[in-house]
């Protein structure tokens, strides 16, 4: 599963530089240490292993959640769980 | 991961308006060529779109892809995998890695053999849970085998920050991170070189920016398109490098620019500079030695280094893979799986003989989950 979704911030713990993001309703956190520009809640983030790599402009970000929508919705909640914790998961994405 | 019954998945999202509307377009572009173009797709992630949505039927017959080298867990050599696999079943040891690598053989087994001989080899989803795991772990050695390209090197960089930092004493480091530009520079010097443009590992460039690929399109006159893995996202990147030849440019583009700016991320790379440096050499999988193809620990951080400290038992001689796989051949872009005598047959993702089946990256295992689809 390799997809790439856009993930908003909903929560900032200023002190560990730790997010809390909502990918399409899946809730985890993600470290905040990589991204060289200022993020604030409400802000869209691409995640790898764990940590935000870098901010997504929010028109883009909203492109491409529609997409995965439509790909997301035909799963079951668990499988949906697993597939979008896995899609930040992956060492392998080059 | 194994396949998540997602076939639904697949089925629902191969054919959506816009792939058509960009078959269309790139139909009508390709006609007027003069030459077939040889496409190649550097990274795993892409090739994996091209299989699962069937991108490959879609193309005019004039255009071809090339699986690259782009997946970390193919191009290890099986000599890395067995210094995993020693440290593994070291004393007071908990070897921890990422993804896939579990499951690569190397020349005494895999990591997952290690732990049924009661190893205690860990999998986490990110390079920062090696931190519990080290304070739940007081009296143990914990070793994070770090693997992948430009993309995870800032991760391990950033817990190598937080061991010295927070002067966490029992974490160590094997590491494995490789660069992308070097192989393809081997990959286009060599004579046999079919490839006549390249679709750009969109992760790698969130990182490092586009820059890094520059010299293909000054020195080497080859095209460059970073692409995202969205299948509207690598139709749309064909699409531009035909048009690219029709109008006799050669030029590096970026498809992917909802990620990727042409300088990267900047506080990553200098992340990554304060921890790494150049290593003088690394053997690919199938590819043979890379001078200045991966990276290493600087000197200072030599006491975090397990490749160091565990040198006594860490053989260096070089293993070859199996007589009749031919990954070396798959990832140079001279030969399809399905050209190996044992693909599907000995050579399957539950009995892989080489890691170009094992990972789930791999082209041969694109070709094996999705190869029904052709
Ligand atoms: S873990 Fe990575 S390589 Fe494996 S299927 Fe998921 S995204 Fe793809
Ligand atoms: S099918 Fe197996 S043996 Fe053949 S090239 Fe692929 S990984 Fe190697």
């Amino acid at each position: 599963m390799c997809l790439s979704i856009p993930s908003k911030i909903t929560k900032i713990d200023k002190e560990n530089n730790i997010a809390t993001v909502d990918t399409m309703g899946v809730e985890r956190q993600a470290s905040l240490e990589l991204v060289d520009q200022a993020v604030e809640v409400g802000d869209y983030v691409l995640i790898h292993i764990g940590f935000a790599m870098n901010k997504i402009n929010e028109e883009d970000a909203l492109a491409s959640l529609e997409v995965y929508k439509e790909i997301i919705e035909k799963m079951e909640e668990d499988e949906r769980r697993q597939a979008i914790l896995e899609d930040e998961a992956c060492p392998n994405k080059a | 991961m194994e396949q998540l019954k997602l076939k639904d998945l697949y089925d629902g999202f191969r054919n959506p308006q816009t792939i058509k509307a960009l078959k269309r377009l790139l139909d009508k572009e390709a006609k007027k060529l003069n030459t077939k173009i040889n496409i190649m797709e550097v990274c795993g992630g892409h090739t994996h779109t091209i299989m699962k949505y069937g991108i490959n039927q879609l193309l005019p017959e004039n255009i071809e892809f090339i699986h690259g080298p782009g997946c970390p867990v193919c191009v290890m050599p099986k000599e890395r995998i067995d210094h995993a696999y020693l440290l593994s079943l070291q004393e007071n040891v908990i070897l921890v890695t990422l993804g896939d690598m579990i499951k690569v053989p190397g020349s005494r087994g895999s990591l997952q053999d290690a732990r049924s001989k009661g190893a205690d080899v860990r999998f986490v989803y990110s390079p920062l849970d090696t931190i519990k795991i080290a304070n739940e772990n007081k009296d143990k050695k914990i070793i994070f085998f770090a693997i992948g390209f430009e993309t995870t090197t800032p991760m391990t960089a950033a817990l190598l920050e937080h061991v010295i930092k927070n002067k966490i004493d029992n974490i160590y480091f094997h590491i494995n991170h490789i660069t992308v530009p070097e192989p393809m520079r081997v990959l286009l010097d060599n004579q046999d070189c079919k490839i006549d443009a390249f679709i750009g590992p969109s992760h790698v460039s969130v990182i490092t920016g586009s820059k890094i690929y520059e010299e293909f399109v000054t020195e080497y006159n080859k095209p460059v398109v970073v692409a995202g893995f969205e299948p509207v996202d690598v139709m749309q990147s064909i699409l531009s490098l035909v048009k690219q030849f029709n109008e006799n440019k050669c030029e590096l583009e970026i498809e992917y620019s909802r990620a990727v700016s042409y300088d990267g991320n900047l506080a990553a790379q200098k992340l990554n500079d304060k921890y790494f440096i150049k290593a003088e050499h690394f053997r690919w999988r199938g590819l043979g030695d890379i001078p200045n193809s991966a990276l290493k620990l600087k000197d200072e951080y030599a006491f975090l280094d397990a490749e160091l400290i565990y040198k006594d038992i860490l053989p260096n001689e070089e293993i070859d893979d199996h007589k009749l796989c031919i990954c070396g051949d798959i990832m140079r872009g001279v030969a399809k799986p399905n050209d190996c005598k044992v693909f599907g047959k000995a050579c399957k993702p539950s009995s892989p003989l080489g890691s170009c089946m094992v990972s789930s990256e791999g082209a041969c295992s694109a070709y094996y989950k999705y190869g029904n689809l052709l």
